[in-house]
Parts: structure tokens; sequence; C-alpha cells
């Protein structure tokens, strides 16, 4: 026991000088050392990284007597390039190994002990040549990461953090700043909820901050659920000590001991980093009684939600916390008065969160230097769908849409044409392409109809059918409502019928009035934002994909050729060799035919699975799908 | 003016607007309270003097003016405020509430609440998809057994369109359910519990 509480006196750091010391007692560890960076992020879990770590390990044990220098493997969390993943990236030289496999770790392990590169495992341009840095990788090129700085660290390891300048801003401000002086920073900052309301935090912090009733909370909301949205998630397993940082320094300034960080269960892994993370931060001294001998007490625990989409509202993720079922609450008394058991309450995002050592440490006026007047800073998207990089991408607010499609995200996959961006999850709306250049921005995505949300961005191409789309999301919203006013349950359950009508294609003209009669039901009567915020799939749909919606309804046929009561199948008599791929390949046996004949599709039995369409082999190309009353495609 | 205060000196009187009438109220009064004093009517089907305000039938919206800047609450529980002006019949809560009344033509059209206004705003027929339940999950026998009663026999299960009232397990039921049953008497759909198939319960036509 005395020896426990003599480590631990020894661990905790209380002053400038102690920390300084630390970063650079880690830094000396690393000096000269070759950094062999693997990611390990959950976007890569699938190919095994704990056995390509094992592997690298072993080679690295083999080859000991050849190693001149020191080798260090960091176990990242996601490095971004999920397409291309897992990656490896080595300091100091910063080479890029981009789809890496078991196989390839006995080569990439004897040529950087003999200090020579793989290049076959270079990132390859259009041209064909060959760009080994990572930095130089368009994907990389044309982001502006200051949240995302987690390539060269072990998430479980305080120390790399701190080695980074991790924690030097809550010594800043424990130590020389006063609990206004760091509100006043934020709020001089400009920092907008990155949640995706946009909601200014500082005024968020002072409201809390003046309003009466002691404790106060602070919480952190990773209730991340949109399909296609995966940033909060990954920031926290990357790096879950910038949002604890962050989160600390928000409890110094509003004067608040206790925080919560509300995060879904089903993010097993951030769980996991960030409670190793809470550990280790307590471990130094950053949490627990008496902080950096400042006199400032905090204490943070995880609440595990149970995955409800709604909880992510900040009235219901308050409800969810003190044990009831995640439902929003009438808050015509802000959750900053009156939150969690009924006491002054601030919630932010994850993404608020990590921003906030970085303001500290460079100042309000260097944040404000990034991106636009009204959206300062960065903004992190997970950018999915039809789109040649895949992945997670940092870029400052105010870059066009364009420049992260087309430069950061390479184009659309197999070169088709792109239709629409959907932003904000199902809260978002569909932004089409004559408004491509419009720059990211808090404001400039509300006015397209659309929103910021909290990160994910899926790119669609004219294969996807945007009545197909809204309804998709109105299904999940019907699902993931909490089912508590009218208008929310019974407004989305009347849009499913719609849809399914129009999709169906038994929908008449009226029912595009009856969608947007809805739509205003919505947006004007719901209780939260869930309710009011799904008109904007609906609206937006509408407002750039009218025809679309005709299409269904007047010539029963989907431009896109999704919706399945109103496509269906052919064989080209003149395209199909009779090679009898395609009939060995139907579940319900509808196509009939001979080898070297023709081959017929009953029209009656096909259940429009699209077996026949993989099985048919891509030089014959023969079953065509065909849509609408006259087959005509329009 | 000191007589007055002399039990609570917190209590304050506001004034507010509702309909460009002026009414003068306790602080701690809501704004559908205020309008009762002022005698004017706002629909509603969830609320219920004798238990918190839930904010779930929206019949109760206004449009309220602060600060120049409209926005489109919930009477029932939105708090009063000194030159708040409210307007109980603004075109665009007439027009939300329209759409709103035809939900629920669909949903629960027996409701003499709902038939009045379906009759205000010449609804004859819904265009919406009829639906077979007719519980509006209104929540006001399972907030009355909770708030009231100190039951909790009754709660809610699932969420979204798959939301249900339902009988937390027979313990409930025969500790107190027998002699109290007075969720019956405050469900305003006046179908409790047949709609339930809860045998248990006497059906109101009885």
């Amino acid at each position: 026991m005395e020896l426990k509480l003599v480590i631990e006196i020894k661990n905790k750091i209380n002053s400038v000088d102690k920390l300084k010391e630390k970063a650079h007692e880690v830094e000396e560890n690393y000096k000269d050392c070759i950094e062999i960076s693997l990611c390990s992020g959950t976007g890569c879990k699938a190919y095994l990284p704990q056995e390509l770590y094992r592997l690298m390990l072993e080679e690295l044990d083999k080859n000991k007597e050849k190693i001149n220098k020191k080798i260090v493997v960091h176990k990242t969390g996601c490095l971004g390039y999920c397409e291309k993943g897992p990656i490896i990236i080595i300091y100091p030289k910063e080479l890029c190994y981009l789809q890496v496999k078991s196989e390839d770790i006995p080569e990439i392990v004897e040529k950087t002990i003999k200090d020579e590169v793989v290049e076959r495992l270079f990132y390859k341009d259009d041209n064909g040549a060959l760009i080994p840095k990572v930095s130089d990788i368009p994907f990389y090129k044309y982001q502006n990461r200051i949240i995302l700085i987690n390539s060269r660290m072990d998430p479980r390891n305080i120390d790399d953090y701190i080695r980074l300048g991790g924690y030097q801003a809550l010594v800043k401000a424990l130590t020389a700043m006063t609990p206004d002086k760091v509100l006043d920073e934020v709020k001089k900052a400009n920092l907008r909820g990155r949640g995706g309301g946009g909601f200014p935090a500082g005024d968020k912090w002072e409201t809390t901050k003046n309003a009466a009733g002691e404790p106060k909370y602070v919480l952190v909301n990773a209730s991340e659920g949109n399909p296609g949205a995966f940033p909060n998630r990954l920031t926290i397993e990357g790096n879950p000590h910038s949002v604890l940082e962050g989160l600390i320094l928000a409890a110094y300034a509003i004067g608040s001991n206790q925080g919560y960080i509300y995060i879904k269960q089903e993010y097993s892994l951030a769980i996991e980093n960030i409670n190793i993370a809470i550990e280790q931060a307590r471990e130094y001294g950053f949490l627990g009684k008496n902080i950096l001998n400042s006199g400032f007490n905090f204490e943070v625990k995880v609440h595990k939600g149970a995955g409800a989409y709604v909880s992510g509202e900040s009235s219901a993720l308050n409800t969810a916390i003190e044990g009831k079922a995640g439902e929003p609450r009438l808050k015509y008394i802000h959750t900053a008065v009156s939150g969690l058991w009924g006491k002054p309450t601030n919630l932010n995002n994850v993404e608020t969160y990590a921003n906030v050592p970085q303001i500290i440490n460079n100042g309000a006026d260097w944040f404000m230097s990034i991106g636009t007047k009204g959206s300062a800073g960065t903004k992190i998207f997970s950018l999915v769908g039809k789109v040649k990089n895949t992945g997670l991408v940092e870029v400052p607010m105010g870059i066009t849409l364009r420049d992260i499609i087309y430069k950061i995200g390479g184009g659309i996959k197999d070169d088709k044409k792109f239709k629409a961006v959907q932003t904000g999850g199902p809260s978002g709306g569909v932004i089409p392409e004559h408004l491509l250049d419009l720059p990211v921005d808090f404001d400039e995505l509300t006015k397209a109809g659309s929103m910021m949300g909290s990160g994910g961005m899926v790119v669609m191409d004219e294969d996807d059918c945007m009545v197909n789309l809204a309804y998709y999301f109105i299904k999940f919203l019907s699902e993931e409502s909490c089912g508590k006013c009218v208008p929310c349950r019974e407004g989305l359950r009347q849009l499913i019928y719609v849809y399914e009508r129009i999709m169906e294609g038994k929908g008449k003209i009226e029912d595009l009035k009856l969608l947007e009669d809805l739509a205003l039901v919505l947006e004007g009567a719901s209780l939260c934002a869930l309710g009011s915020t799904a008109q904007n799939i609906v609206l937006t749909t509408l407002k750039y994909f009218r025809q679309e919606y005709e299409a269904h309804i007047y010539y029963h046929s989907c431009p896109a050729l999704v919706c399945k009561p109103l496509i269906n199948y052919e064989i080209n008599k003149e395209k199909c060799t009779g090679c009898m791929l395609c009939v060995k390949s139907c579940p319900v046996n509808a196509i009939s035919g001979e080898v070297k004949k023709p081959h017929i599709i009953d029209q009656n039995t096909c259940i429009k699975c699209d077996a026949c369409v993989e099985a048919c082999p891509e030089k014959f190309s023969a079953i065509e799908k065909k849509t609408g009353l006259l087959g005509v495609k329009l | 003016m000191n007589n007055e205060n002399n039990n609570d000196t917190s209590k304050k009187k506001i004034n507010l607007l509702i309909d460009n009438i002026t009414v003068e109220v306790d602080d701690s009064s809501t704004v559908l309270g205020a309008a009762n004093i002022a005698g004017i009517h706002i629909p509603t089907l969830c609320f219920h003097e004798k238990v918190k305000p839930y904010g779930a039938c929206r019949l109760c919206l206004v449009e309220i003016e602060k600060r120049g800047r409209s926005r489109i609450v919930a009477s029932c529980a939105y708090p009063v405020e000194d030159n708040l002006k409210v307007y109980t019949e603004s075109p665009k809560v007439e027009a939300i509430r329209k759409n709103l009344v035809e939900l629920y033509l669909a949903l629960f059209p027996f409701h003499s609440e709902i038939k009045a206004l379906a009759k205000k705003y010449n609804l004859r027929k819904t265009r919406f998809k009829k639906e077979n339940n007719y519980c509006i999950l209104c929540g006001l026998c399972v907030r009355y057994c909770a708030e009231v009663k100190g039951y909790n026999a009754i709660g809610f299960v699932g969420r979204g369109i798959n939301k249900k009232v339902t009988f937390i397990p027979d313990s409930a039921y025969f500790k107190y359910c027998e002699n109290c049953m007075e969720c019956v008497d405050i469900c305003p759909t006046g179908v409790f519990p047949s709609n339930y198939g809860m045998e248990r319960f006497p059906q109101i036509s009885d």
C-alpha cells in the first residue's frame, strides 16, 4: 500500500516544469529511433492489425542483430485512409505503405532495417508515379489536421500524447489562467458546437457557469448513430486524451467537479481506450482531487449508452444518464440551466472538446485564422459512399464540397456521374451537383437545406435513387425516434406509407403535396430536433430531385434502377451466348434455356435479386435492367 | 401591496399579451394557464392539471414573439415571461395544426377536441392511411399512475413507431390496480384499455 502511494506521488505531474521534463524524457526515448505506426482503428480491424503487429514484433526479434537503430512500433488509432487500409507510416521519413498484408511484413521490416523502401506498397497517382511521403498523397495533402494528430501515438499511452504537447493546455490553464480567462479564450475563438447545431460552445459554457444550482455537470456526447458517420468514434479511439483534456478544461472554466462521457455501447474499442485514458490521467494527477495543486477537483465517469439514436439529443442524453429511457424533455428551460438531475449541465460533442486544448495552447487568434469568419477551425468528416478514397478527413472550414469529394476523395468510384452528397445524417439533406462549390460552413449548409451534422458525408452517384434514399432515412428515423410526440411518430409513420406507395409505382401526384404537408408538421410541431430536422431529407430531395419523384409517379419508372417493383430484368437475345451461368445462379429458377441458345427470364418468378447480372460475364453483359411503363430509362 | 405579499415574497406577477389581450398571472404559470385565465381556449389532449406537462400531443402549439423573433412552442409547458406576445391562432400555427389534426383523424378521430378542430378546419376526411390503434400514447395513464398514485404499474415499451403502453407484470396489478383503476377515467380516448385486450379491466361500455 505504501509503495503504491510512493509510486503515485512520483508519477504525479504538478507543475509546468514537471510536464516539460516528462515530455523531454519521452522525446529522449524516441530520439534517433525509427517509429513504425500501424493503423489499428476499427475500420482496419477486419484486416487483423493485431496479427500484423505480432508478425512485425516477431520479425524485428528475428533480425535483432542487424538492427543498429532503435525501432518502435505504435499501434495507432485510425489513420484516416480507410480505403487503402491497413496503413503503415514509418517515421521520421514519413514513408507510407498502403494495404499492407501479413506477407508484406517481413519485407517491410527487412527494408526498414536496411534504410530501404518497399516501392510496390507506395501510393500510385493517376499517372503511375510513386508517392512515398504521406503528406504528399492527395488524400492527406488537402487536409488540415489539428485534432487527428494521432499518427505517432499509441492511444493507450499517455506519454505519447504528452510528447505531442498533450496536457500542456491543462497545465497552462490551471497554473496561469483563471476559469474566466479560459472561458473568454473559447468564446473569443468562436468555437461552434461540432455535434451539428453549431451553437457557440463558449456561450453554452457561460450559461451553465452563471446558472444557479450546484453541482454543475459537464457531459461529452459520443452518442453517434448516423448511418455513415464515425468521426466521434475514431477520435476517441485514436486520441482519447485530447477529448479528456478538453473536458477537464471545460469543467475548470465552468466550475464543475463531475463529468460524464456518454458513449454508445457498440463502440467497444472507444470505451476501452477512454477508460484507459482516464486511469492514466488520474495516475498523472490530471484527474482527482486538487489537480496540479490548484485546488480544482474533477472526476469523470463513462456512461455506456444502450444505443438509441435519439439519446444523442441533449435532453434525452440527460434522461438516459439518469437511468431512464432516452426521451427528450420539454426544454424551454435549457439543459445548460436545468439538465442532469435538474442541475446546470453543459453538453458538447466529442470533437468540440477535442478542439479546446488546441485553442488554449495556441490562442483564439490562431484558431480564428483557420476556417471561415462564421465557422472557425476545422471539421472532421467521415467521407463514405461512392467515392474513390473513403476514410476520415479533417478539413478547414470553408473548403468546398467539390474539393473534399474530388481532391481528397479522388472523385466518384468507377468514374460514374456524381449525383448528390448527403451531409448531416438523417437530420441533414442532400446537396446536388450545382451546389458543389458550397463552402463547408455551418450557415451555408443550413441555407442549402442540409446541415453540418456530426460529420457524416455520404457521396452518391447515378445509381442511387433519391426517393429510395429519403425512404431509407425516414425509415431509420421512424425506428429510432423515441415515439413520444404525435407529429414525429405519426408523421414519420405516414411518410413511410407515402414513400412505399411511390416506390411501388402506386403514387399519385397529390402525394408530393402530402410529403410537403407532413414535412411542415414535422418541422413545426415536433418536440425535439430529431423530428424537426427529419423534414430536411424530404424537402431537399423534393426540391433538387423532383423529376425523380415524378418519374416514379407518372412513368412508374425508377431512373436509377433501384426500386425493385419498378424494374425488371431482361435478357438481350443478341448478346446472350447461352452459357447457362445465369441459369445456374438464379436462386428461384426463374431463368430457363438451353446451352448455346438465348435464355429467358420468367418475370412472374423473378425476385430481382441481381444474381444473374453478377453471373453474366462482363464481355457479354446480356442481362439488362429495364424500368418504366415503356421500358425507357428517363 | 405589502399585505398581499406577506406569505410569499418571491411570488411575482407577470404581464403578457395573449392574442392582444393583456393577462396578469403568477410567474410560475405556463402560457396555457394564462390563456385559461384570460378565457382563451387552446386545444389540448395530453394535458391534465394533476400531472406535469408532457408536450406530446402538440395540439397546444402557439406562436410566441420575443425580442422581435417568433417561434412555435407548446403552451402547456412554456413558462410565462414579461412582455411575451402569444398568438394562439396565427397563420403559422393554424397551418401546422390543420395538418396535425389531419394526422389525428387517421389515428383517433373520435375525441371531442379532434372533432371540433376538424370541423373548424373543414376537414371531412383524412388523406392519411388510417391506423387501427386508438391509443395516441399521450401517456396520461402512465404519468398519472407514476406521479399521482406512485404505483408505476403502467409503462411504455419500445420506441419510435413501435412504442406501446403496457402493464408492468402482474405483481403491480394484484397490488394496486384492482382497487384503483383511475387510469381508465383519465384516458382521453375513452377506449382504454379495451384496445389492449386487458380483460381484467372494465370496458368503457360496461
